[in-house]
């Protein structure tokens, strides 16, 4: 299976919406929505069934039990992460706790236990054809890398046949990124032609390198600022990255994806841009000797 | 008085508004909290930058005393140490800094060392005060440096201080609002943009926070955000009109306020509503 994960550093550059073309001209089988904090992609790939859904559990939470302690401060004192407070009674605020264990491990009196925390929830769709594998991770949640591990893991298990998968990523280029790179045979990233577009682009394109990652740009809405598209196109001549394609700004684009619909489901610019963009991605993923 | 802007969806305007706030406001602070990806700098372009280097601490094995007993790597949650070939191994990148394995070292064999992730950086742009936050490409959280950039002497009393938040709703973003006294979540009119102001707007309502929603890039259509603000009844601070010319200031990085005067007047009139909902909300709810 070649896995092309849709990256961009920067929000709102058109992940989703490109990653949902992509499956739509590629018929593909097997595809995953990595930003499990903020997730998109099952409003647009039509979908009738119920998924399948698994609760997923981060680490677990510690919990207090307030006959047995002694109030003696030392689980306060030892937590890195200011969980435990006094108010009357030492408390444990379940948001700012990581599940490390050092609580129940400084208590002298076994009054604290680590218990089973639900982080969030997986959602696997399939048919006979094809998987969509997807999760939504809870508010103020924070093992979202494990969770992103986890939707990998979960679509590949399903989709053992599929020659192809591709992945939606989400923003940035922290924990979750990290988490959805791994194992991936291409990254797309999708520019965006302004002076903050082009500073996230850059590190993005350096956390992708750092894990050796074949990495290609495309720019989204490349007409909104033609300077920057011709800057972005000159840094990745300097880099050596594949440039693949402009693709311009789209008010179609919009009313597509409010109606549910994919940019190639509908006649517009866009749609015809992204063609290009999907032909050139796949000549890179596939070719010989790559990957 | 802090004043959290925040989106949920990544690209919805939370730099554009952020930055215009603390440009319309003069005196203030704009602090930059979406640390993988700060861009408010590139807008204001602070002078006489300060830099401070953010570390954590980490492990670090002294392989003479350690006799491979193996305790810190049952101890570790999170998988970041490892006995391999007779030696203990930290793999820094997935380390929490949580201190266990150095507390269950029956041999002391380990101590702990800082590790850069990071650095926060303190200029100034003609009256306002710019912080920003960045992580080091390949490091996986920069909850540290948020903490740091919002508990450090930090401005007092009545300055004003914009922090413009990453995008999501984990736990970077609850790092982010935690000491807000005013959110203000920013839409644009999507299917996408909806779905994601919803997790916001439960995350706000979670932590018991004031709020308002900026409905940014408005057209003539029918706007799904508008629909979900009427529905769930959420004040709409302003609406910001679908506008090539405020595109292209954004796109180039310019503070929109400090180049036109119709710019100017909207952000100033955003402000004072945001103010004026601080005020109420303190008065009603101190």
């Amino acid at each position: 299976m070649k896995q092309l994960l849709i990256l961009s550093g920067k929000g709102g550059t058109g992940k989703t919406t490109i990653a949902s073309a992509f499956i739509k001209l590629a018929d593909a089988k097997a595809y995953a929505d990595c930003d499990v904090d903020a997730p998109n992609l099952h409003l647009i790939t039509g979908w009738s069934v119920e998924p399948e859904k698994t609760d997923y559990y981060g680490l677990p939470k510690a919990e207090i039990n307030q006959e047995l302690c002694t109030q003696c401060n030392q689980c306060r004192q030892n937590c890195r992460f200011d969980a435990i407070s006094i108010d009357e009674k030492y408390k444990v605020d379940p948001f700012a706790c990581e599940g490390c264990g050092v609580c129940e491990y400084v208590c002298p009196v076994e009054a604290i236990t680590m218990k089973p925390a639900v982080a969030g929830e997986l959602m696997l769709y399939s048919d006979e054809e094809k998987v969509f594998s997807t999760a939504q991770l809870k508010m103020g949640s924070g093992t979202s890398g494990m969770l992103v591990t986890e939707v990998k893991k979960q679509m590949k298990a399903v989709a053992v046949d599929a020659e192809l998968a591709i992945i939606d990523g989400s923003p940035g280029i922290g924990c979750p990124v990290i988490a959805s790179l791994s194992g991936v045979d291409m990254v797309l990233i999708v520019a965006e032609p302004s002076i903050s577009g082009i500073s996230d682009m850059e590190r993005i394109i350096n956390t992708a390198a750092k894990f050796g990652t074949k990495t290609a740009v495309c720019i989204n809405k490349y007409d909104t600022n033609i300077e920057n598209t011709e800057k972005i196109e000159e840094f990745c001549k300097k880099q050596g990255l594949p440039f693949i394609g402009r693709i311009p700004f789209d008010s179609n684009a919009v009313k597509a994806i409010n109606n549910g619909q994919t940019i190639v489901d509908i006649d517009c610019t866009s749609g015809v841009a992204v063609k290009e963009v999907y032909h050139n991605t796949m000549n890179l993923l596939f070719e010989k000797g790559g990957g | 008085m802090r004043i959290a802007v925040l989106s949920g969806k990544g690209g919805t305007g939370k730099t554009l508004v952020s930055v215009n706030l603390a440009a319309a406001a003069k005196a203030s602070t704009y602090i930059d909290c979406d640390v993988e990806e700060p861009n408010g700098h590139l807008f204001f372009k602070p002078e006489g930058v300060q830099v401070e280097e953010i570390s954590v601490k980490i492990p670090k094995v002294d392989h003479e005393l350690c006799n491979g007993c193996r305790k810190c790597v049952e101890f570790c949650s999170f998988n970041a140490l490892a006995y391999i070939k007779n030696k203990l191994i930290v793999f820094d990148d997935v380390c929490h800094s949580c201190g266990g394995c150095i507390l269950v070292c029956p041999e002391s064999a380990l101590t702990e060392k800082a590790k850069v992730i990071g650095k926060i950086k303190k200029g100034v742009s003609g009256e306002v005060a710019v912080w920003t936050g960045v992580l080091n490409t390949g490091e996986a959280t920069g909850i540290p440096i948020i903490k740091k950039l919002l508990n450090a002497d930090n401005p007092q009393g009545d300055q004003l201080i914009f922090i413009d938040c990453p995008p999501g709703s984990a736990c970077i973003v609850m790092e982010s609002i935690k000491d807000a006294d005013y959110c203000v979540l920013v839409a644009e009119p999507t299917l996408f943009a909806v779905h994601n102001l919803r997790m916001v707007y439960e995350l706000v309502k979670l932590f018991n926070k004031p709020f308002g929603v900026v409905l940014n890039k408005c057209l003539d259509e029918e706007n799904p955000a508008e629909k979900f603000c009427f529905e769930n009844n959420i004040m709409i601070l302003c609406r910001i009109p679908f506008d090539n010319e405020l595109g292209t200031l954004n796109s180039n990085a310019e503070i929109a306020v400090n180049k036109d005067k119709k710019y100017r007047d909207m952000f100033s009139s955003l402000l004072k509503t945001v103010l004026r909902e601080v005020q109420h909300e303190t008065t009603t709810n101190p």
